[in-house]
């Protein structure tokens, strides 16, 4: 049986989510699996939301999109709204705190609330809050080990001329990690 | 060999530039826009012409001058963009000149959307243009066959000196996949081009023309290109299957949707329906011999389009009444999921 995971990155334009997709996508290809990374580039983009789909596998990906993903990053309440009843059963809900007032309403998924925007802001990064998200989605996954991403926003931020932001990015991974890790100990 | 993670659009013209293309005339749309930037950042720097044109019209003709000056060259559209390319795409057949044109489709008709779509395929396959010419028409599935089927385009287009195109949708123009990219050709290797308007020194003078005003000339022009169509129909088909050895149901699908398909094959041998898939690679030249064979073994050939129903035709000329052949289709930029293609396998697995 292979392993093939797909993963919803939603919030709202500019929060990064097209971006952490885009590191997972890099990373699990480094890990040596196989990836594809879909975006929503549509008109509702230009509404202020934004998503992309993230498949990691072992074999050869063939649909890039996903009827029941394994799990979803809400960066924001309307993404929870849009993209809960979809995950699968026993699927992960990795919830920015900071900004979603309510609970999960399903009671068969894993639910990891993580105040994203109060861990970015601690580490004088407000626009890392996506690798916040991503590095508790990796906590929570354990398909990519974390390193490996870090890796891969370091060289994301290379190539894109900003090489000194690479370590707080690499920073901010890591509180994600350690956030998701006290989330799922606490209720485990 | 290192994979690196890249836009189905980016890899195209990363791919056209390893094929050799020199020249890449475009005008803007979407859901290209990342072909048009690559190649303006790209092509220039090595050594190549990047030229935003006025228009389409502009920037085929352009394609057709840079041809007929005997370099390999390029232009890349979405559905609408296309549509007004055609007049210079039938004057490319007509006039025997090599060129590459990608097809980024987009929902349709008129101005539609930018949302994936696979609504142009009788534009591509039956001729859009007029005239009495086909076009060579590649349908990647993936980042990585989306390479690989561009420096492909090139080179048939040079072998038959026939225009070639790449026909693809926003999904795959959008989404990023690992690549390995192919090397580089060796310009060396690229055919000789004695016809081309090179400057006519110690040499008769060459002529690239579409036209002949005598019927008999003209007859004799289109008998050498159905010859030409003719050969490719038969040495260049290409196509790939899935688990249709023991399939009961066979999937005929394309490009996005052929890759949506090999899920539903994979979900559907989960729950014991023996399907299969057949996906063409060659839209024309179309596969039909090999469908006409499978479908003499199975009682369903199901064909998945993002249309209304265009390919459809031609898997019902290939299978003739020998299996029901149902169809199912979304349209207007709706992708479906591997899920609701499912459903449509086990109606017709379980009638």
């Amino acid at each position: 049986m292979n392993m093939e995971q797909g993963i919803v990155f939603a919030g709202f334009g500019g929060q990064g989510v097209l971006l952490a997709g885009k590191v997972l996508a890099r990373a699990g290809m480094e890990h040596g699996l196989e990836v594809s990374w879909l975006p929503s580039y549509g008109p509702e983009m230009r509404g202020g939301t934004a998503n992309c789909t993230v498949v990691l596998s072992d074999a050869l990906i063939g649909a890039p999109n996903v009827d029941a993903p394994q799990a979803l990053v809400a960066m924001n309440q309307p993404s929870l709204d849009r993209f809960e009843p979809q995950l699968v059963p026993g699927g992960v809900a990795i919830l920015n705190a900071s900004l979603i007032a309510r609970e999960a309403r399903r009671s068969d998924i894993t639910v990891v609330p993580i105040p994203m925007n109060d861990i970015a802001r601690e580490l004088d990064a407000p626009r890392a809050i996506n690798m916040v998200a991503l590095g508790a989605l990796l906590r929570a996954l354990d398909t990519v080990p974390l390193e490996v991403a870090g890796d891969a926003i370091a060289l994301e931020m290379e190539e894109r001329g900003r090489a000194k932001l690479g370590e707080v990015n690499r920073l901010a991974l890591q509180r994600g990690y350690e956030a998701a890790s006290s989330v799922l100990q606490a209720g485990a | 060999m290192s994979r690196v993670l890249m836009r189905g659009n980016e890899a195209i013209a990363e791919a056209a530039i390893r094929a050799g293309c020199q020249c890449y005339f475009c005008y803007p749309i979407t859901p290209q826009g990342e072909l048009v930037e690559y190649m303006a950042r790209e092509l220039p720097a090595r050594g190549g012409a990047f030229l935003q044109a006025e228009s389409e019209t502009a920037a085929i003709n352009m394609v057709y001058g840079a041809s007929a000056a005997g370099v390999r060259t390029m232009t890349s559209s979405s559905s609408p963009g296309i549509s007004l390319k055609l007049e210079g795409i039938s004057y490319m057949a007509g006039a025997r000149l090599p060129g590459v044109i990608v097809n980024i489709m987009r929902g349709g008709p008129g101005l539609g959307n930018i949302a994936p779509a696979q609504g142009d395929y009788f534009q591509a396959t039956k001729g859009g243009g007029h005239g009495d010419y086909r076009l060579i028409v590649l349908a990647p599935s993936s980042v990585q066959e989306a390479a690989e089927l561009v420096m492909l385009a090139f080179d048939l287009s040079d072998r038959y000196r026939t225009p070639a195109m790449l026909l693809a949708d926003g999904m795959l123009g959008q989404m990023m996949e690992p690549v390995e990219l192919p090397d580089p050709i060796d310009p060396a290797t690229i055919p000789g081009r004695p016809w081309a308007l090179t400057g006519a020194v110690d040499r008769a003078p060459n002529v690239v023309l579409s036209f002949d005003l005598d019927p008999q000339g003209l007859k004799e022009m289109n008998k050498g290109l159905q010859r030409t169509y003719q050969e490719i129909t038969e040495r260049e088909l290409r196509w790939e299957e899935v688990d249709t050895e023991d399939a009961d149901l066979l999937i005929v699908a394309y490009g996005s949707m052929g890759r949506i398909a090999k899920s539903v094959v994979r979900s559907a041998r989960e729950e014991g329906i023996k399907a299969g898939l057949v996906r063409p690679i060659t839209l024309w030249p179309f596969p039909y011999a090999r469908i006409r064979e499978l479908s003499e073994r199975v009682s369903t050939v199901l064909t998945a389009e993002l249309s209304a129903g265009q390919m459809w035709e031609d898997v019902r000329l290939a299978v003739g009444d020998r299996a029901a052949t149902p169809f199912f289709g979304e349209l207007g930029g709706v992708v479906p999921t591997p899920r609701d293609v499912l459903s449509e396998v086990k109606r017709y697995a379980n009638g």
